[in-house]
């Protein structure tokens, strides 16, 4: 039986494959923002299994804090009139504040429509009354030696915020209960999860990934080699 | 050795990657070392058998693996058509294989490199990395069912493993690599 001459193709699928990876670089972007309302809308189903509506978890240590809301307290100190412990009944008694924003990480991924009820900053500064000399923000995490920091000012923008809920529902354990900082014109590495003390400084201090050569004031788009 | 680094790779990238496993095993640091400490070795391996190994051998299955007759052709359209030592649907997958080890490779550079140096930071990067290994999945799923579990199949396991297969399957399923070989 006459066969039809046989072709290389093995190696066009090879080259055809590896040039459509490679340009990908280029249209990659696109296609993430055209594909990524069809991957969203699963998100409230899986839940935290699969990392759908874009979210992943990073960690720094061997596991994540476990939230007790018996013991658990938010330590306010340093150069303030009075220091504070603020209980989780505390915060909630606080006035509300709601928003949606976009999550940007300095890795690359972005989380849309993101919304965080919770406690602006200014109620809790107020409370705490900072002393003239007071100019920055530690934000300490549970998971140590997890901390970074804001200059007051930053902490003071109208979108920034201590969550408790995250899209509607209280913060779970991988998105850093029962407390965490929301900065979203800064990549995430700045919004402190598992929050559990803020200490008010003169000179605002460098954090866990600052000293692995993240920069500190993180804007998005203007930082960290972007933009 | 393949087996084994695929797995490992994708055991350790599931733990990084999917949020239920994060909060389970934790322990970032060390599964992002040996991510890529498997990664490069397993690139290491494949220098290695390509310089100590029969090249001879190892070109002639990379021919097999590049050509496609008409017989592939009607065999990936669903017709019965005799097939060599490879059919169809495995130099595919060899093809695009071959094509995700760079890309994964190049991309999982980027990263590595990017966490440390913002010369190397783009956004996309992790983006092309997370679609290979979606893709890879489910082309792997495939795989792991014909090597394993579907009978007309799971013999080129024997093949791989022990380094024969038997001859009347060879014949049925691989019938022109039958009549080319030595007798």
């Amino acid at each position: 039986m006459a066969t039809v001459e046989p072709r290389r193709y093995g190696r066009r699928v090879f080259l055809g494959v590896l040039a459509g990876g490679l340009t990908s670089f280029a249209w990659a972007p696109a296609a993430s923002r055209i594909l990524s309302p069809l991957t969203s809308a699963g998100s409230q189903l899986l839940g935290n299994v699969f990392p759908v509506g874009g979210w992943r978890i990073y960690t720094i240590s061997g596991s994540m804090p476990v939230f007790d809301p018996h013991t658990w307290s938010l330590s306010v100190d340093g150069l303030v009139e009075h220091e504070l412990k603020l209980s989780y009944d505390d915060l909630r008694r606080l006035p509300v504040a709601e928003q949606v924003s976009t999550f940007h990480c300095v890795t690359g991924w972005t989380v849309h429509n993101v919304r965080s009820r919770g406690v602006r900053l200014k109620h809790v500064l107020d409370l705490a009354a900072p002393r003239s000399s007071a100019r920055a923000l530690r934000f300490v995490s549970s998971e140590h030696p997890y901390d970074d920091s804001l200059t007051i000012d930053q902490a003071l923008l109208p979108d920034v915020m201590l969550a408790l809920d995250l899209d509607g529902s209280p913060l779970s354990r991988p998105h850093g209960a029962p407390l965490r900082l929301v900065i979203p014109e800064m990549y995430g590495y700045k919004g402190v999860k598992w929050l559990e003390r803020i200490e008010v400084v003169a000179d605002q201090p460098t954090g866990y990934w600052e000293n692995l050569g993240y920069d500190q004031d993180a804007w998005v788009g203007r930082s960290n080699g972007y933009g | 050795m393949h087996a084994i680094a695929f797995l490992v790779l994708l055991g350790s990238g599931l733990a990084l990657y999917l949020p239920s496993l994060a909060q389970l095993i934790g322990r970032r640091p060390l599964l992002k070392d040996i991510h890529v400490y498997t990664a490069v070795a397993w690139a290491a391996a494949l220098v290695l058998v390509v310089l100590a190994g029969d090249r001879r051998s190892l070109r002639r299955t990379a021919r097999e693996l590049d050509v496609f007759d008409r017989d592939d052709r009607d065999w990936l359209r669903g017709r019965k058509a005799p097939q060599g030592r490879f059919n169809a649907g495995q130099k595919l997958n060899a093809a695009i294989t071959a094509a995700f080890a760079i890309l994964f490779a190049v991309t999982g550079t980027l990263l590595w490199l990017g966490e440390r140096d913002t010369r190397f930071r783009f956004a996309q990067t992790i983006l092309i990395h997370d679609w290979l290994t979606q893709i890879s999945l489910v082309l792997f799923v495939g795989h792991l069912y014909l090597a394993v579990i579907h009978p007309s199949t799971r013999h080129a396991l024997n093949g791989m493993t022990r380094g024969w297969v038997d001859a009347d399957w060879a014949e049925r399923h691989h019938k022109k690599w039958t009549r080319d070989a030595p007798q």
